[in-house]
């Protein structure tokens, strides 16, 4: 059964699921030293030159999976020992380059970047070149290639450089913590710090949830996760480990979609606040329209907030498809609220460290949250659930323009229209990533089905209405 | 008086919302909106007895069909029991 996109997660998942192992037998400290030879046991290597280096590169995955450099206040890091130091030479021509009299590219090129040699070769000129790619777009040899690194390609903030070792560089006060070079790198050079030692502590520590009780809020994407098994399965796993309960966080999302039409209404334009990568980025390069953004917490931190007010001893654990949401867990607004936050790679290599098999388990139910708390999981689905909060609210002659952006490109593109006044809209939903949660880095898998499987489990929902949802919640 | 709801996904089935919405038009009708809050809690690991209701507490098994009782029983004799107690 597959259970990842790539071989690199899997290692990923194998170092965590050992670290997870180790850690519920209290005898991680013992063999922590043993991690990387257990992992890679030799004596051929099968990924790099060598197994010493790939043993060295999992000794920094295991700092990684324990929470990483507490020095570093970005949740994402460069594992320096596995950084391939690729070739990084932007659009380049290669000899595919025919020589032909079109000149298409020429003509594409606003930079006057490209010239012929007497063969009629093209060639760019790095100094004008600005990396736009339209040469490589209507090449009909499609001989002009992007040589960028794929973490600087998948970087859309522009995070991303090298230093003098062509090792790359995150600097953390661009980064938006989306996770889409800890994705796109295919060396896994780059990681978001684990806090699964935190949860299993949390677990522990409850004794059985007696001294507290440990909530796990698991993101409405979920849905199209862990497709080998059935999302009641999920529940049910969740519980074996040793959650109390499992709240929705789609039940968050209920009564942010409530809150936040009524907000709306009121102020005329807003943004949206669920993305944490989205007002990271807002924060970052726009910090002229934070104060439009909106002010409620995301779902996450509302319906924490919520289980503590009724249950002040509370732990919560949020299970989701983000690494962002990791740096939004340790700001001070949301702080209070959520006790640790890990990924769905993360849930698969914990259930692992049990040796639990979801799959022979009876399904549970997850039934709390509405329609339109649930469709949050994929772009689009706050700007309609706004709308059907602007609805119950009886805000019937609030006209909505919404635009949904759906990756953090789209995100920046409408933000800068609408600082130049030229973008005609009272509501951005801004998604990071493509898709929206379901495009999240800490997914175990990537599919084009996942947006049908988002809505058919939001149409699987006992309510029909925010209002329904959240009726005790008001 | 602290009225909990248990919304957890087991109580959720057997008919927490409906609960919730009686109590709330309980509440109104007899006009102890100040005396009474009604909040929702996240399963009270008493799955089987749902829906499970706590007043100041206590726990009580409530459903659908019961919730007007336990309402008179549990929430209006006893504030009436109250105010005598205070006025001696």
């Amino acid at each position: 059964m597959r259970k990842f996109d790539t071989k690199v997660q899997y290692l990923k998942y194998k170092v965590l699921r050992e670290v997870a192992r180790l850690a519920w037998d209290d005898t991680l400290l013992d063999n922590i030293l043993d991690i990387p030879k257990t992992i890679i046991p030799g004596k051929h290597s099968t990924m790099r030159c060598c197994v010493y280096k790939e043993r060295a590169i999992v000794a920094d995955r295991v700092h990684l999976a324990m929470g990483g450099d507490p020095n570093n206040p970005n949740v994402i890091e460069v594992i320096e020992t596995a950084c391939d130091e690729c070739p990084m030479g932007g659009y380049e021509v290669t000899n595919a380059c025919r020589g032909c009299l079109a000149h298409r590219c020429e003509d594409v090129c606003k930079k006057g970047a490209i010239t012929f040699d007497h063969n009629h070769v093209a060639h760019i000129d790095k100094s004008k070149c600005v990396g736009c790619g339209a040469c490589a777009k209507v090449c009909p040899y499609t001989a002009i290639v992007n040589r960028m690194r794929p973490c600087q390609n998948a970087c859309k903030v522009k995070a991303i450089s090298m230093n003098e070792e062509q090792v790359a560089v995150i600097n953390n006060d661009k980064c938006i913590a989306c996770g889409a070079c800890v994705y796109q790198c295919p060396f896994g050079a780059i990681m978001d710090k684990s806090f699964l030692l935190d949860v299993i502590d949390l677990l522990k520590q409850s004794e059985r949830n007696t001294k507290y009780q440990v909530y796990a809020v698991v993101a409405p994407s979920v849905s199209s996760q862990f497709t080998y098994a059935k999302l009641g399965q999920v529940i049910t796993g969740l519980k074996e480990i040793g959650f109390h309960t499992v709240v929705e966080a789609a039940l968050g999302a209920d009564m942010v979609a409530y809150a936040e039409s009524q907000e709306l209404a009121e102020k005329g334009f807003l943004t949206s606040s669920c993305c944490p990568a989205f007002v990271q980025y807002v924060h970052n390069a726009h910090p002229d329209l934070e104060p439009y953004v909106s002010h409620n917490l995301s779902p996450m931190a509302t319906i924490a907030r919520y289980i503590k007010q009724s249950d002040p001893k509370a732990k919560i654990v949020f299970i989701g498809p983000c690494t962002a949401k990791k740096a939004e867990a340790r700001k001070e607004r949301v702080k209070p609220y959520i006790d640790a936050v890990i990924t769905f790679e993360e849930l698969q290599a914990l259930f692992d460290s049990r040796d639990l098999d979801i799959t022979t388990l009876a399904e549970g139910v997850l039934d709390n949250a509405s329609y339109y708390g649930r469709i949050f999981a994929r772009c689009g689905g706050l700007a309609d659930a706004v709308a059907e909060g602007l609805k119950e609210h009886g805000y019937d002659d609030f006209e909505l323009k919404a635009t949904s952006c759906d990756g953090i490109e789209e995100c920046k593109l409408a933000l800068l229209k609408y600082s130049k006044g030229v973008l005609d809209v009272n509501f951005i939903e801004g998604m990071a990533c493509k898709g929206g949660c379901i495009g999240g880095a800490g997914c175990l898998t990537h599919g084009v089905k996942d947006k049908a499987e988002v809505d058919r489990y939001g149409k699987e929902a006992y309510e029909k209405t925010i209002s329904d949802a959240i009726s005790v919640l008001k | 008086m602290n009225i909990t709801v248990c919304i957890g996904s087991s109580c959720h089935i057997k008919g927490s919302r409906q609960v919730v919405e009686r109590l709330q038009a309980l509440i109104a009708e007899h006009n102890v909106g100040e005396t009474v809050t009604l909040s929702g809690a996240f399963c009270m690991g008493n799955c089987q007895q749902g829906v499970c209701v706590t007043v100041d507490k206590k726990l009580f098994s409530v459903s659908p069909e019961t919730v007007d009782a336990f309402f008179q029983e549990n929430v209006l004799d006893v504030i009436l029991r109250e105010e005598v107690d205070d006025h001696g």
